[in-house]
């Protein structure tokens, strides 16, 4: 793994007027690694991921992705991540070749490298035959994949996933895994939120948030090592028990 | 440029897969140009009156023969009770009461002079109002006819007349029709730009479309531009629609030029489309933008003098209806149509209308952050 950082965060903050969501977390994303990012609900999983992807202003600290500083190259940093919400985002009301052609096109790719591109995607996705039905028709799991493969579609640097693999069966969770592995020895660095804590084992480095701090942050070996426990479940119990803040 | 290439394609495949828009498109201006004007016409019809004849007579006979003949009134009573028809306009079966006194002919043709008394149901002010002009001058027509009968043809009359001739310019017949549909055609303009795009903008934030958006190198100003486009394409094919079915139905056809209109909505549009766009900045759900745009609507309408006319209300009404770009509209768009106005006498609300296009999209261009 290569000690080249693409994420850099220096006590980066988020307050909603009184409440801090995100309190002063540091740390570094290598190049090329699977970057597990744990909490429970509410810890401030998804406000950390939105700052670093240039949807949430940091109210303090400092941080770069992509070698892009968050507060005044967002836009330049934009173009070199991709971004995967909780929420389905793909258009349901557009073809799955549409949706591709869209998402590339606004990231400036040529009409050559998406009409080749969208041939392999599809093949390797098994959704040749569906390219022109509508996402809306297709199952939970295939739209998850296809959202997957359109978030990296423009090869980002990095790509950002927000609980990718909520409400998906275990079959199709082990096949996104793949396609993660797979973007991931393509170079593409992989920053994951899960509550799945087997997805964890699959991750280079985990951290777990707690009431918006960075309570922990290695492999996920040395985190079993140093609490002295047998899974990776254990250890987040362990750390998530001590949250005074109530989920959502 | 490229990205916009983009942003519209997709646009353009949303809106026609949309079947409840195009039933927007295309049922909306026909239900409300067909239903709509025949509903809002300020002629008075079908006044119920009755009438107390206490005097029985030719005359007052012949009177309320030419009242009931001149199609505006129907006779619901013929009593000589005033207590009994009083209550037919407390049970509201009666708006106008006409009381015709005793002595009524022998009065008229003693002394030359006789009085009628008049009750109106003040309830509905327009047709009281409205009820009760109509009913005196066709009583003046009928003072006329009794005073002409009585002239003895050598002697001239000792009292002088003043008849007033008119004649109506513009609208001759005084139709109504003709100067409501194009104001309806406004509102109808103005419904398809500010809530479809209102609601189509935040259509994408409920379903988070609009945050993976804002995740890519998108510019705002292209994000913006590939919303304002489309509908405003689609407005003017609804304001097309609307035209055709204003003369098909009503024969209504612009006396000056559609590239005046056409130019007007099109800077209109703009506008419209604007405070639309302003709209889905502030609203976070669908609900939220529907409420917003239903409650300017209102305004819109009521402060637009499409039903009322703007310098009948108070100052200070005067001078909200200065704020609402309807209001431009629907006076330009009756001078045009109407009159036959150019560009040069319009010019002044064309001006005004471009500020409010400037102002309102300015706003929204400002109120939309990629980032929160």
């Amino acid at each position: 793994m290569s000690t080249d950082r693409v994420i850099t965060a220096e006590h980066l903050s988020k307050r909603f007027g009184s409440f801090t969501a995100v309190d002063a977390i540091s740390f570094d994303v290598y190049r090329g690694e699977i970057f597990g990012f744990l909490g429970a609900n509410g810890a401030g999983k998804t406000t950390a991921m939105r700052m670093l992807s240039g949807l949430s202003m940091p109210t303090s600290g400092k941080a770069s992705v992509a070698g892009f500083d968050v507060y005044k190259e967002n836009e330049k940093i934009k173009q070199n991540i991709g971004y995967m919400s909780q929420k389905f985002s793909l258009y349901e009301d557009l073809t799955v070749k549409e949706n591709i052609r869209f998402y590339a096109g606004i990231y400036g790719k040529s009409n050559q490298f998406i009409k080749e591109k969208t041939a392999v995607v599809l093949d390797r996705l098994h959704l040749t035959a569906e390219g022109d039905k509508l996402v809306k028709s297709l199952p939970l799991g295939w739209k998850q994949k296809l959202a997957f493969s359109v978030a990296i579609f423009h090869e980002p640097k990095i790509v950002f996933l927000d609980e990718p693999t909520g409400g998906v069966d275990p079959v199709t969770r082990r096949e996104f895994w793949n396609m993660i592995y797979q973007a991931a020895n393509a170079g593409i660095t992989i920053f994951v939120t899960t509550h799945y804590m087997d997805e964890a084992e699959y991750c280079n480095r985990v951290s777990i948030m707690v009431d918006g701090r960075i309570d922990a942050l290695d492999t996920p070996q040395q985190l079993k090592k140093t609490y002295g426990v047998a899974t990776m479940d254990d250890v987040f119990l362990k750390l998530a028990r001590k949250a005074v803040r109530s989920a959502d | 440029m490229r990205t916009l290439k983009f942003l519209l394609q997709k646009e353009f495949r949303q809106i026609f897969r949309d079947p409840s828009i195009l039933r927007i498109i295309f049922i909306m201006p026909v239900i409300q140009l067909i239903v709509l004007p025949w509903a809002a016409d300020y002629e008075i019809k079908n006044i119920k009156l009755a009438v107390i004849d206490h005097d029985r007579s030719d005359y007052s006979r012949s009177l309320t023969n030419k009242i009931t003949a001149s199609g505006y009134f129907i006779l619901t009573d013929y009593t000589s009770s005033f207590e009994k028809t009083l209550g037919e306009i407390e049970h509201d079966k009666a708006d106008i009461i006409l009381e015709i006194p005793a002595s009524f002919e022998k009065n008229l043709v003693k002394e030359n002079e006789s009085k009628l008394f008049m009750a109106v149901n003040a309830i509905n002010g327009v047709k009281a109002g409205l009820g009760s002009s109509y009913l005196r001058s066709i009583i003046q027509d009928y003072n006329q006819e009794v005073r002409t009968e009585w002239i003895q043809f050598p002697r001239f009359s000792p009292e002088t007349n003043i008849e007033v001739t008119n004649s109506n310019w513009f609208n001759p017949s005084m139709n109504y029709k003709v100067f409501m549909v194009p104001g309806i055609l406004v509102l109808l303009l103005t419904m398809v730009g500010a809530n479809l795009t209102a609601i189509n903008i935040v259509k994408e934030k409920e379903i988070g479309t609009i945050e993976q958006i804002n995740v890519t190198p998108v510019k705002k100003f292209h994000f913006i531009l590939g919303k304002l486009i489309p509908f405003w394409m689609l407005g003017l094919l609804v304001f097309t629609i609307g035209f055709g079915i204003a003369w098909i139905v009503y024969g209504i056809y612009p006396a000056g030029s559609f590239l005046t209109i056409y130019l007007f909505a099109a800077v209109y549009l703009l506008a419209v489309l604007g405070l639309g766009l302003l709209i889905s900045t502030y609203a976070n759900n669908q609900q939220q933008a529907m409420l917003i745009s239903f409650f300017l609507m209102m305004i819109f309408v009521l402060m637009g003098g499409l039903y009322t006319s703007i310098d009948s209300m108070p100052g200070w009404a005067q001078a909200i209806t200065k704020a609402n770009p309807v209001s431009y509209f629907i006076e330009v768009i009756r001078m045009v149509v109407l009159k036959g106005s150019g560009l040069a006498d319009i010019k002044y609300q064309l001006l005004t209308v471009l500020g409010f296009a400037v102002l309102l999209n300015g706003w929204a261009v400002v109120n939309y952050h990629k980032r929160s």
